[in-house]
């Protein structure tokens, strides 16, 4: 009834939504969908690299990405620049150097819309190995350091004074956020992994009332969109990474209706 | 019992310097388990800053800050909470701690707000808040409490409550409290111990001994220098209406 390939592209989605819901919910809380968009455009770096040396994808991209963050922390320190500055000046130059590097390697055919976009054929199952025990490890990881980044999400020198050490859990976060990219970039394309993180995460924000539940229905929502998407990618013979994220934006208008009604209840 | 091991924190001449300026410096100061010591001065005198240095918040501090607790609870001043947040005062109270169920009721209703208890953080009124905010801070049975202004937005009765509870709380928790208000009146039957700041130590000393200070006179004037020395007084001897003394 499926073709392999798309079974295959099934359970690698169903695997990052389920990191990416609960981190996606990290995102939005503390304000990081551009750190994420820089993160993942800096990614295109680490896929030519990939290309050119012959290295793993993901383990290239993971390590662009935490290059990246790292480069972004110390001008952070050391200029006078404001953050979105910044992350502008590092999503766009290393988009444009992975680019251009791109057009260095003649010998290679790329397959740029399938970058940018994502592309459901591209999935081996290697690729599931790395989706499936990566994204174990990351919500282990997260689950780990929840406490000192949920209480330094609400109020830092809470964090601090009772003793949670904010700034580990922050730099720990920061390394996830780079593995994330770099388990969801073949299925998901880099221009549309921050969308990932955030729409299904900010879907569930109009419907919860506690943080748990936030998680909950953000990992659902991923879930959800991840099904949608692929089965009408599949339909349409549209690219995955968009179809994707228009089921979560689907489900996100959805989410209004809720509000609106809750809303009038208070009335 | 020797004072080494009842010290919870103990600051040796700290300061902290923000952009070449010092917001406070030279505060050496020791708070122990049971005792009360309050930090009052004008506004900018860094007394916050103090409370900072002491919970390890300012990590390039002068001089040396020991700690001998990590069973902190903190009330900060100033508290911004984003409300693209999903977060109840139960929530809030499991923060920094797993606390039982019975524990984060018996604090919310200690303070007054159990009733809040499934509310929205983002709906309370600022007194409420601050209730919220004590009661996260003393459920954890903590060994040390920095309160900052702690009942900033209550109204008066829950203020004088609220401050009776805290010096419950130090008696019954044995738990030093280092605490920092501007209201004279209401702290110092309590405080043990009362540093006066303006940028330095400028006098410190049982609340009898400050009132009597020079400086402290100066930044505060004579009539608090009044509420002071009334508070000490007034369980040993009172006043005959010519003003001398009357044992009691």
């Amino acid at each position: 009834m499926f073709d392999d390939f798309f079974i295959r592209a099934l359970i690698a989605g169903l695997g990052i939504a389920l990191v990416t819901g609960p981190l996606g919910c990290f995102v939005v809380w503390r304000r990081l969908s551009y750190f994420g968009d820089t993160l993942a455009h800096s990614a295109l770096l680490g896929v030519t690299l990939a290309y050119s040396f012959e290295l793993n994808i993901a383990l290239s991209v993971f390590i662009i990405s935490s290059l990246i963050a790292l480069i972004l922390i110390q001008l952070q320190k050391k200029t006078n620049l404001p953050g979105d500055a910044l992350l502008g000046l590092l999503a766009h130059s290393s988009l444009a150097v992975g680019l251009v590097v791109i057009g260095f390697l003649t010998f290679i055919r790329f397959d740029i819309m399938g970058l940018l976009f994502g592309d459901i054929l591209a999935v081996t199952t290697d690729d599931l190995i790395i989706i499936w025990t990566g994204g174990a490890l990351i919500l282990l990881v997260l689950k780990l350091i929840w406490k000192p980044l949920f209480a330094s999400t609400v109020n830092y020198e809470l964090a601090e004074a009772e003793g949670l050490n904010p700034d580990r859990a922050k730099a720990i976060f920061t390394i996830l956020m780079a593995a994330v990219i770099a388990i969801s970039i073949k299925m998901v394309g880099l221009l549309l992994i921050t969308g990932m993180l955030i729409i299904p995460a900010a879907m569930a924000r109009n419907i919860s009332d506690s943080p748990q539940k936030m998680v909950i229905f953000s990992i659902i929502g991923g879930l959800l969109s991840v099904v949608l998407g692929l089965y009408s990618s599949l339909e349409f013979n549209t690219s995955s990474g968009p179809s994707i994220i228009a089921a979560s934006l689907i489900l996100f208008i959805l989410s209004l209706f809720k509000i609106k009604q809750s809303i009038k209840l208070k009335n | 019992m020797s004072s080494e091991n009842s010290t919870l924190v103990k600051l040796n001449n700290a300061g902290f310097k923000q952009n070449d300026k010092w917001l406070v410096e030279g505060v050496s100061l020791t708070v122990e388990k049971g005792k009360i010591v309050t930090l009052i001065g004008p506004n900018g005198s860094g007394k916050s800053t103090t409370a900072k240095i002491a919970l390890g918040i300012y990590k390039n501090i002068e001089g040396s800050v020991e700690k001998y607790t990590n069973k902190v609870g903190y009330v900060p001043q100033k508290i911004s909470i984003d409300w693209t947040l999903p977060l109840r005062v139960y929530d809030f109270m499991l923060l920094t701690e797993n606390i039982k169920d019975e524990a984060i009721d018996e604090a919310l209703t200690l303070t007054g707000v159990i009733h809040l208890k499934n509310k929205n953080l983002g709906n309370l009124s600022g007194g409420e808040f601050q209730r919220v905010l004590i009661a996260r801070a003393i459920s954890k049975k903590p060994e040390l409490l920095v309160l900052d202004e702690p009942v900033q937005g209550v109204d008066y009765t829950g203020e004088i409550a609220l401050y009776e509870l805290i010096k419950r709380i130090s008696d019954t928790l044995n738990c030093g409290i280092l605490l920092i208000s501007h209201d004279l009146h209401t702290v110092m039957t309590a405080t043990d111990h009362v540093v006066c700041l303006n940028g330095h130590v400028c006098c410190s000393g049982s609340p009898m001994d400050v009132a009597k200070n020079n400086e402290y006179k100066t930044l505060f004037g004579e009539q608090a220098s009044q509420i002071l020395s009334v508070y000490e007084h007034k369980h040993d001897h009172v006043h005959s209406d010519k003003g001398e003394i009357k044992k009691n």
